[in-house]
């Protein structure tokens, strides 16, 4: 995916050159197995994992050994009896079209990635991909954080997909995502500023018996859950008549900051707009 | 290394690097179809059908095609002049150069959906970026060409 506050630089220097980039793969690796995937990628020089690609291909990276996962059969949504098992390299498209994915969590998932570039592009970029890269702009991340979601890494096991988000960064391989199949409700925002385009600001917002969650995401940096602000959607009543002070809540308790595309004063107002508006619909308030 | 997999209805046995995209693989063979206007995965200019889906071939690497059926404009000539001929109708064509994408696009559109709504038609085809005529006279064009009704 293309570039945001981290990497602006290299974003501007693809653009003015117009040409073509110069990444570079010196071999494949098509592992048969997730361990000699691992194996490849901790010995090797150079060595990093191939998502869909369509971030790579916009930096000048020299990678020594590419490591392709499609062998490994990851690219598969399936359902178990309490989790729902998405694989690495699932795509966004996959998400969007998914049936079981759809069903559930009123639609969040598919939801969240529908404005992402287009079709085309969906079709390529990769959950995997997407995740483990934390990426801020990530469509994806809150919807996910708003779920049970849990990360399983090659080495690393399985963890909350919060902890994984506040790790810092370890070389390893990211496997599947597991979503406990709840009955929680949810719904989010995003706004930007033209379709297709980065969001300057996404929300996810859940409801599952008394216990909510609601998360900010692209502010820029990455999805975080407002802590106090859950708590307070938590004990929301019926009537709901606190909507906009949980939003203020939210707006209050988050940090947020400035790129090319919004200030942190202008994701600090939209904040308080998006959750009002996801609140209200998870809530379903008039 | 070598990828094999059928392009435009015939087996192919290309060799690639590892590094290459399909876009440059396909024009390095000929298929000038293909054709690169963003650089940033987002103009949907260089779209193909890799197992009937609409993807960037810019974006993805060639040997990734292994064993897949890959479809560009000059293997759905007769349906593509069809709506070709429509869409000039309607004034929506001006320069071309984002013509074979475009287009690629609405054929995957007509085989997946079914009596689109304008805002499913307009969710499609986000993301493929035309800057001569405007995105009315293509949407006219399309609907004539699904046989929606024009609302």
């Amino acid at each position: 995916m293309r570039a945001n506050k981290e990497d602006n630089k290299s974003y501007w220097k693809t653009e003015s050159i117009g040409g073509d980039c110069m990444f570079t793969v010196g071999r494949l690796a098509q592992p048969d197995t997730i361990e000699e995937a691992y194996r490849i990628l901790m010995e090797e020089r150079d060595a990093a994992i191939l998502g869909g690609c369509a971030f790579l291909r916009m930096g000048s990276r020299k990678i020594g050994t590419a490591i392709d996962l499609t062998h490994l059969d990851l690219k598969a949504v399936r359902e178990h009896e309490d989790w729902m098992e998405i694989g690495a390299m699932t795509t966004l498209r996959m998400i969007e079209t998914d049936p079981a994915i759809n069903n559930r969590f009123d639609g969040l998932l598919a939801e969240a990635v529908k404005p992402v570039i287009g079709v085309q592009f969906r079709s390529i970029v990769t959950v995997g991909a997407t995740v483990f890269s934390k990426y801020g702009f990530s469509d994806l991340i809150p919807a996910l954080l708003a779920l049970e979601t849990e990360v399983e890494l090659a080495h690393g096991g399985r963890m909350a997909l919060e902890t994984f988000l506040n790790r810092p960064f370890e070389k390893d391989i990211l496997v599947r995502l597991w979503i406990r199949k709840d009955e929680r409700r949810a719904a989010c925002r995003s706004f930007r500023n033209s379709a297709s385009d980065f969001p300057i600001l996404t929300v996810a917002v859940s409801l599952l018996a008394g216990q909510g969650r609601i998360v900010i995401g692209a502010r820029p940096s990455k999805a975080e859950i407002a802590l106090k602000a859950s708590r307070e959607l938590s004990n929301l009543d019926a009537n709901c008549p606190r909507i906009e002070e949980i939003a203020s809540i939210a707006a209050d308790e988050m940090s947020f900051g400035t790129n090319m595309r919004g200030s942190a004063e202008y994701r600090r107002e939209l904040c308080k707009v998006l959750v009002k508006q996801a609140v209200a619909e998870v809530a379903a308030c008039k | 290394m070598q990828v094999e997999f059928v392009v435009n209805g015939k087996q192919a046995v290309w060799e690639v690097p590892p590094d290459e995209f399909l876009a440059d693989t396909l024009r390095k063979h000929g298929l000038l179809s293909i054709r690169k206007g963003c650089n940033t995965s987002c103009c949907g200019l260089c779209t193909v059908w890799i197992d009937g889906k609409p993807t960037l071939s810019c974006s993805v690497l060639s040997f990734r095609v292994q064993g897949k059926f890959v479809m560009t404009i000059e293997g759905v000539s007769e349906e593509a002049a069809e709506f070709a001929r429509i869409l000039v109708a309607e004034g929506a064509d001006q320069c071309g150069f984002c013509s074979p994408g475009f287009v690629m696009t609405v054929l995957a559109l007509k085989r997946e959906l079914v009596s689109p709504t304008d805002d499913e038609i307009v969710h499609y085809l986000t993301g493929n970026l035309c800057r001569c005529t405007g995105y009315l006279g293509q949407m006219r064009a399309v609907k004539t060409y699904l046989g929606v009704t024009q609302r």
